[in-house]
C-alpha cells in the first residue's frame, strides 16, 4: 500500500490531522491498532469523566453538537468521550483503517515504510499520533513490592470492585491519582496517598470554570517557545482537578476530609516497608504559592479585562493541611495494605519508530512536533506547541500549524525532483500541489 | 515569573556561571559526577578532627587551595569534654548552610535583593534510641525544623516561594528527608 502521510493513532490528535491535510487535498490513510478512541475506550477508569467542560472539546471541522449547547459546562463520561471522537471520524470522513498495528517505521526510499500486520504501507511522511499517555510511568521502587499485594497502573484500574476489601496505597497526587483516592476511600478502603510535586487548582474559581480562566487569559495557548525553561514545562504533572459535575474541588484537603491519609513521595521499598519522602510540607507549601501565583494572575487578567463586574469577588483557599508529623514508613507486609495503585503518569510508546531520532533519555527529539526526520511529525505530546496540546482542544491548532508544515516540506521535495541539479526556485506566491 | 530585577541584584552569587555549568553539562552529563570526600581521625574520648580538601568532579580531581578542619565531641552532659561541635549539629549546620545558599542563589536568579537571611535549624531526637534502651525508638532526628528570617526587596510569598525552591533543590535536605544506602567496611 502507498499513500502520502501515514497517521499512526486514531485518537483525537490523529483525527485531527486527518481533517487538516484533507483541507490541503493531501492524500493520506489513518492506520489505528484498535478501535477508533481506543485509549477512551480500553485504557480509562469507569467513573472518569473529562476535566475539561464540554465547551471545551474543539476540534477543526467539528461544529458544535446540540448536547453541548445544552450543557455547555458538563463534563463528558467514557462513553460520551468515545461517541465524541466517533461522531468526529465519521463526520470529517477520516480515512481510517482500524485492526492495523505498525510494528515498524524505517526509511525507504525518499521517505518511509510501515511494516503493519496488514502488510508494509510506503509513505513519504509519518504522523505519529500514538499517544502521550501510551504506557504507564511505573517508577523502579515497583520492584519492591511484596508479591502478596496486587499493583495496577491507572491504565488497568477500572473501579473499586476490582479490588479486594482493605488498604490502598495510591502512589501520585495528580488528577488520576487524586480521583482514584477519592473513589476508592469513598468505596470503604482506607487509602494512603503518596504525594510528590502537584499543581492545586480550584474547579471553579469566583463562579466560573477554571478552564474558562485558563483559556480565556491564554494560559493554555501559551507557545514553547515563550517558556524559559521548556524541557521543564513539559515535566509539569496534570492539574488536580476531575470533572465534579457539581463542581467541587478536589484537592489534597477535600481527601484528608473523607479520611485519606497522606504521606510524601514514595521514595522507596526496602525489606518490604514502603519509605516515604519528608518533603510532603514543602511538597504542599510550593504548590499552594503556585496556585496563588496562578490566582492573582488571573485576577489581574480580569480586571485588565473588565470581566471584574460579571464575576464574583477574588477568593483565596486554605492552605493544604499537613498533619504534624506524616509516616514516612508503611509496611507492606503486615496486611493493611491490600493494593499499591501506580498514579505516577504516563509516557509515550515510540518505540516502532526505528530511525535514529532519540535523545539519552528515549524520547523523541522534536522543535514544536516537528521530528528532525524530513516528513516525521509528533502529535498530542505534553506541551508540543502550546500548553494545551495533549488536551483535545489543543489538537487543532497544532494540526494546522503541522499541516502547513508538512505541505511546504511536499511542495519542497515535489520542486527538488522536477529540477534536482537547480537550487530551490523562488516561490511562486501561489499555493502548489504536491502530486 | 519573579525576573524583577535580574542585572541589579547583586546576592554575590554568580548566576552566569551557574548557568553556564548547566549548559555545559547537558553535553557531557558525565562531568557531572561528583565524590565529596572527609577523612576523620579519632583524637581521644569522642574527639574527633575531620578534613576536607580534594574531591572528584567535572571529570576529575578537583583541589582546593587549602583544607578545611572540622572538630567534633559531644558536651558535658554526655559525659565527653565538649572540644568540638556534636556531629548531629554538623548536620544542622550542613542543612542551614545548603538551604540558606540554595536562598541566596535562587534569589539572585530571580533579580531578588537580599538584605539579611538567618536559618535558625533544631532538630529533635529521642536519645533512649542512641542509648539502646528501645528497638522502637530511632536513633536519629525525628523531626527537624528550619526557621528563615528574610529581609529583601521582595513580597512575604516571594519569599515563601525562594524558601520552598531552596528546599526543592537542596542536596542536604534531600539527604535527609529521603533514604540513602550508605555502606560502611573496614580496611
Ligand atoms: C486519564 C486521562 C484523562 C484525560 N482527560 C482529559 C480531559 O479531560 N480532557 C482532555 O482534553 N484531555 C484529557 N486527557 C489527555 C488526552 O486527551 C488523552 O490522553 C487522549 O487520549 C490523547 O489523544 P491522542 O489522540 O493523542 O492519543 P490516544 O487517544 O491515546 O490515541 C492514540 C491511538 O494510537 C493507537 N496506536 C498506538 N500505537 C499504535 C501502533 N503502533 N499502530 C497503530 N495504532 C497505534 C492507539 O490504539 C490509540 O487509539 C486525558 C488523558 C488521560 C490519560
Amino acid at each position: 500500500m502507498r499513500t502520502t502521510a501515514l497517521i499512526i493513532g486514531a485518537g483525537h490528535a490523529g483525527l485531527a490531522m486527518s481533517r487538516c491535510l484533507a483541507e490541503r487535498s493531501i492524500d493520506h490513510l489513518v492506520v489505528e491498532r484498535g478501535a477508533i478512541a481506543n485509549s477512551w475506550k480500553t485504557e480509562r477508569w469507569d467513573s472518569l469523566r473529562l476535566l475539561t467542560p464540554n465547551w471545551q472539546s474543539r476540534l477543526p471541522g467539528l461544529p458544535m453538537r446540540a448536547t453541548d449547547v445544552v450543557d455547555r459546562d458538563g463534563f463528558r463520561s467514557m462513553p460520551e468521550t468515545v461517541a465524541l471522537i466517533e461522531h468526529y471520524a465519521r463526520i470529517i470522513a477520516a480515512p481510517v483503517r482500524t485492526g492495523v498495528h505498525v510494528t515498524r517505521v524505517h526509511t525507504y526510499g525518499g521517505g518511509y515504510r510501515a511494516e503493519t500486520d496488514a502488510g508494509p504501507i510506503t509513505t513519504r511522511c509519518v504522523v505519529l499520533a500514538t499517544g502521550a499517555c501510551a504506557r504507564p510511568n511505573i517508577p523502579a521502587s515497583a520492584a519492591g513490592i511484596p508479591p502478596g499485594i496486587r499493583t495496577l497502573s491507572t491504565a488497568a484500574y477500572r473501579n473499586p470492585d476490582q479490588l479486594e476489601p482493605g488498604g490502598v496505597l495510591v502512589v501520585g497526587a495528580s488528577a488520576s491519582g487524586i480521583q482514584i483516592a477519592d473513589e476508592l476511600q469513598r468505596s470503604g478502603r482506607p487509602v494512603t496517598l503518596a504525594v510528590g510535586e502537584h499543581i492545586r487548582a480550584p474547579r471553579t474559581y469566583r463562579g466560573r470554570d477554571v478552564q474558562w480562566w485558563l483559556d480565556g487569559s491564554g494560559i493554555q495557548d501559551e507557545r514553547i517557545e515563550a517558556q524559559d525553561d521548556p524541557e521543564r514545562a513539559r515535566g509539569v504533572p496534570s492539574l488536580q482537578l476531575a470533572g465534579t459535575p457539581d463542581g467541587r474541588m478536589l484537592d489534597l484537603n477535600a481527601l484528608t476530609a473523607i479520611g485519606v491519609r497522606l504521606v510524601g513521595r514514595l521514595v522507596g521499598v526496602r525489606d518490604g516497608v514502603a519509605q516515604f519522602s519528608g518533603s510532603l510540607r514543602n511538597c504542599a507549601a510550593m504548590s499552594d504559592l503556585k496556585m496563588n501565583r496562578l490566582l492573582d494572575r488571573l485576577d489581574a487578567w480580569a480586571e485588565t479585562n473588565g470581566f471584574g463586574e460579571m464575576l464574583g469577588p477574588p477568593e483565596r483557599y486554605p492552605a493544604t493541611h499537613i498533619e504534624r508529623a506524616p509516616a514516612l514508613q508503611l509496611d507492606l507486609g503486615c496486611g493493611a495494605i491490600r493494593t499499591v495503585i501506580w498514579a505516577t503518569g504516563y509516557r509515550p510508546d515510540h518505540r516502532c519508530i526505528d530511525l535514529p531520532v532519540f535523545d539519552r533519555s528515549g524520547r523523541i527529539r522534536h522543535t514544536g512536533g516537528i521530528v528532525d526526520a524530513p516528513g516525521l511529525y509528533l502529535m498530542g505530546m505534553p506541551f508540543m506547541r502550546r500548553r494545551k496540546s495533549t488536551l483535545i482542544d489543543g489538537a487543532g491548532p497544532d494540526a494546522r500549524e503541522l499541516a502547513a508544515h508538512l505541505h511546504a516540506l511536499l511542495d519542497r521535495q515535489s520542486r527538488d525532483r522536477i529540477r534536482p541539479a537547480r537550487a530551490a526556485a523562488p516561490h511562486s506566491g501561489f499555493p502548489t500541489f504536491p502530486f | 515569573m519573579n525576573a524583577m530585577n535580574p542585572v541589579t541584584a547583586d546576592n554575590g552569587v554568580n548566576v552566569a556561571a551557574l548557568l553556564g555549568a548547566r549548559e555545559a553539562l547537558e553535553q557531557a552529563p558525565q562531568a557531572a559526577r561528583f565524590d565529596w570526600r572527609a577523612s576523620c581521625q579519632w583524637v581521644r574520648g569522642t574527639h574527633t578532627r575531620t578534613q576536607v580538601g580534594d574531591f572528584f568532579g567535572l571529570g576529575g580531581e578537583q583541589q582546593r587551595k587549602a583544607s578545611f578542619t572540622f572538630e567534633t565531641d559531644h558536651p558535658e552532659v554526655f559525659a565527653a569534654e565538649d572540644q568540638g561541635a556534636t556531629p548531629v549539629e554538623m548536620v544542622l549546620a550542613g542543612l542551614g548552610g545548603c538551604l540558606v545558599a540554595g536562598v541566596a542563589s535562587v534569589a539572585q536568579m530571580r533579580g531578588i535583593q537580599l538584605r539579611s537571611v538567618t536559618a535558625r535549624i533544631e532538630g529533635s531526637m529521642d536519645i533512649r534510641g542512641i542509648l539502646g534502651m528501645d528497638g522502637s525508638v530511632r536513633n536519629g532526628f525525628d523531626d527537624v525544623r528550619v526557621t528563615f528570617d528574610i529581609d529583601a526587596d521582595a513580597s512575604r510569598a516571594d519569599i515563601e516561594a525562594l524558601v520552598a525552591q531552596s528546599q526543592k533543590r537542596s542536596a542536604v535536605f534531600d539527604i535527609l528527608a529521603n533514604p540513602v544506602n550508605v555502606s560502611v567496611q573496614v580496611r
